[in-house]
């Protein structure tokens, strides 16, 4: 598998190289951190919807538009196979 | 005899193993695919399946198995001569670790990216599996307690050291949180990490006031009766393995990218930084080596000791948990097994030939080196100060003083041995609290009752043993334990590649003959240790600690043997396992 951000440069490809090896074992971890802070975010954007009062809510509303496309993979990593809400049909 | 031929011919036969053995194994063993669709391809999911450059993977393969062990096994093993601890090195890696590598990295690959754990319990049965866990258990609690030795040791003997490793915490702390947030590349922070610590290092060489040294602060090593009646050495030994102890706490609770993953970045550069500046050195002071080839004064065998003294270097299971805990789910290509498998294997081997070259070439003279290695007690006690010492000489041909030379290796090993404590640690609490959810106490899978047990427990094995020079002198009394443990492991991985082998009709002799040779060496060594060394017959006095914990690790030896002797013998129960598997797999 080509890397297509490889430089062609053949110094700066080896350079790119090593960082990658530093990198590798913890991108994973930085993903996964990320996407937990994601997931709290989005869970409390979508709390009123799942019983839990959020006073905030006027305005999370407003960002439903912006989140929505990430709704269906989060409640699948949620352990949720189809979407628990009625109004959002995403599955 | 020049130390640069004895790594050439090293080098060469290296070279060999990696072109042509590996290459036989590749078509002839593990009958490697380059068409087969890898784990990383089939799964590719973005996180932990992430099909890598098999350059990037080896380099990132070899970083995270070369640590502390390589250099701490070879240099108390000089004790018996350059030769027997050479040959071992270079040969084990070539016949042994890098078949082992190799292996676990395709038997993984081949189940789904499983690791050695999950594959024993799929392959044998769950009494493999608890086995297994036996040992990672028994292994970790002795790279605690001997790394955690290791570590305060190496503050006493080099205080200009200590003030580096602790400014490596915030540095790591510090780029742990760049990348998080800003999602740079790691290079440049982790050179800047770098030139702080060695700076720092430099300074701590030259202005006495910043060197942290707790014996000269407590009256120097005459003084007596600092800390509960213990002389100044002992004393500051029992204060570093609190703080150690304090340390590992926290760092263990941690999050892996707050600290422990950054700071392996850091330790990544430190391994190409101190392997270059040592074969450099090596290369343009070509010393002599003044070490015996073999040491005729030596009052303990060669024979089978040697083999369980060095594990990691030679051959290490450990390998076999980064094998298929990782790496064999970041493979592209089934082919690319071969260079990060046996030639991260090979990466290993030139750190543990370096080292023995260190050791080889620091004394002045054949009868300095009898006074250093006067006794194995001896080897163990100061073979790794041997190794800095030896290490400075060299790196000072490259123009760089001696004692800061000596300096930066030391933080070199103290840092790969936090790192390896921190893991430990972790490891340890995981193995506590699946025993306890197994045993009905789940209280014990706490994060923090699990980490109090396993920092206790480490406290307690480190601070026990008594070498008879007073509290602390004994800790390298367990390191031939973690070999023996270490080499189990690699022989359980042994064996469920030459069990797949054989399954799949292929011959496992490449796989079968190392585990055998290993498995005979432990039980061999572990039958002279407990029985004539440590259970009191015979002049010895019974050394209760050393004597269960050898006896249980003799258990699991003659346990694996066993299995591996009742699965071979019998096609019926191969039979079984392999319709069972199926089954599994459909």
């Amino acid at each position: 598998m080509s890397d297509p951000d490889e430089p062609r440069n053949p110094i700066a490809r080896w350079l790119y190289r090593y960082d990658r090896m530093l990198r590798l074992g913890h991108e994973a971890e930085v993903i996964r951190e990320l996407r937990d802070e994601d997931d709290l975010f989005l869970f409390m954007c979508f709390s009123e919807m799942l019983g839990v009062p959020n006073p905030v809510s006027y305005h999370t509303l407003e960002l439903y538009p912006l989140i929505i496309e990430q709704f269906h993979e989060w409640h699948q990593r949620m352990g949720m196979e189809r979407s628990p809400l009625d109004h959002i049909r995403c599955c | 005899m020049n130390a640069v031929w004895l790594a050439f011919i090293a080098g060469l036969i290296y070279i060999v193993g990696w072109r042509y053995y590996s290459r036989f194994l590749a078509e002839r063993i593990y009958r490697l695919d380059p068409n087969f669709i890898t784990p990383a391809n089939r799964y590719n999911d973005g996180v932990d399946f992430v099909p890598t450059n098999k350059w990037v993977l080896w380099g990132h393969h070899f970083t995270s198995v070369a640590g502390a062990a390589p250099i701490v096994g070879p240099a108390i093993a000089m004790y018996w001569g350059w030769l027997p601890a050479m040959l071992w090195v270079v040969l084990g890696t070539v016949f042994a670790a890098g078949v082992h590598d190799f292996g676990a990295l395709v038997l993984s690959a081949r189940h789904k990216g499983q690791s050695i754990g999950t594959l024993a319990n799929r392959l044998v049965g769950r009494r493999a599996k608890l086995l297994f866990l036996f040992i990672i258990l028994i292994l970790v609690l002795m790279v605690n307690a001997v790394f955690a030795w290791v570590i305060a040791n190496l503050f006493i003997s080099n205080p200009s050291a200590v003030l580096s490793v602790f400014i490596q915490i915030p540095l790591a702390i510090w780029i742990g949180y760049t990348v998080l947030r800003k999602k740079g590349n790691m290079l440049i922070p982790s050179l800047v990490a770098l030139a702080v610590m060695y700076g720092a290092a430099v300074a701590a060489s030259y202005i006495p006031a910043l060197q942290i040294d707790l014996v000269r602060w407590m009256g120097g090593e005459e003084a007596s009766g600092v800390l509960f009646g213990l002389d100044a050495t002992g004393s500051a030994f029992l204060i570093w393995i609190m703080i150690l102890l304090a340390y590992v706490f926290v760092a263990s609770t941690l999050p892996v990218w707050k600290l422990l993953q950054p700071r392996d970045y850091i330790n990544a550069q430190q391994l190409v930084v101190g392997l270059l500046l040592l074969y450099g050195g090596l290369l343009v002071t070509m010393p002599s080596v003044t070490a015996p080839a073999f040491n005729a004064q030596a009052d303990t065998s060669w024979f089978p000791l040697l083999f369980i003294t060095i594990a990691c270097g030679a051959i290490s299971g450990f390998h076999g948990l980064v094998a298929s805990g990782t790496s064999s789910k970041q493979l592209d290509k089934e082919t690319d097994a071969r260079t990060i498998g046996y030639l991260g294997a090979v990466g290993e081997g030139t750190l543990a030939l370096v080292t023995i070259l260190a050791v080889a070439t620091f004394f002045a003279s054949a009868g300095d080196f009898h006074d250093a290695y006067s006794s194995f007690a001896a080897a163990g006690a100061g073979g790794v100060g041997n190794f800095v010492g030896g290490a400075g000489q060299l790196i000072s041909g490259l123009g760089i003083p001696e004692q800061v030379g000596q300096t930066i290796v030391a933080i070199i090993i103290v840092s790969f041995a936090a790192t390896t404590l921190d893991s430990a640690v972790r490891l340890l609490r995981y193995i506590i609290g699946e025993l306890g959810v197994e045993y009905g106490a789940p209280k014990l899978s706490q994060r923090y009752v699990a980490t109090s047990i396993a920092v206790f427990l480490t406290g307690l094995l480190v601070l026990l043993p008594d070498g008879g020079q007073g509290v602390g002198s004994g800790g390298f009394l367990l390191w031939p334990l973690f070999g023996t443990s270490n080499q189990l492991l690699a022989g359980i991985t042994l064996m469920l590649v030459s069990l797949w082998l054989y399954r799949q009709g292929r011959s496992p002799l490449p796989t079968l003959i190392p585990m055998v040779f290993l498995l005979t060496m432990t039980v061999w060594a572990m039958i002279q240790q407990v029985v004539f060394n440590w259970s009191g017959m015979g002049e010895a006095d019974t050394q209760w600690l050393l004597f269960i914990l050898g006896a249980i690790i003799l258990g699991f030896a003659l346990w694996i043997l066993l299995e591996a002797v009742r699965l071979f013998r019998n096609p019926e129960e191969l039979k079984r396992l392999a319709e069972r598997e199926a089954r599994e797999a459909e």
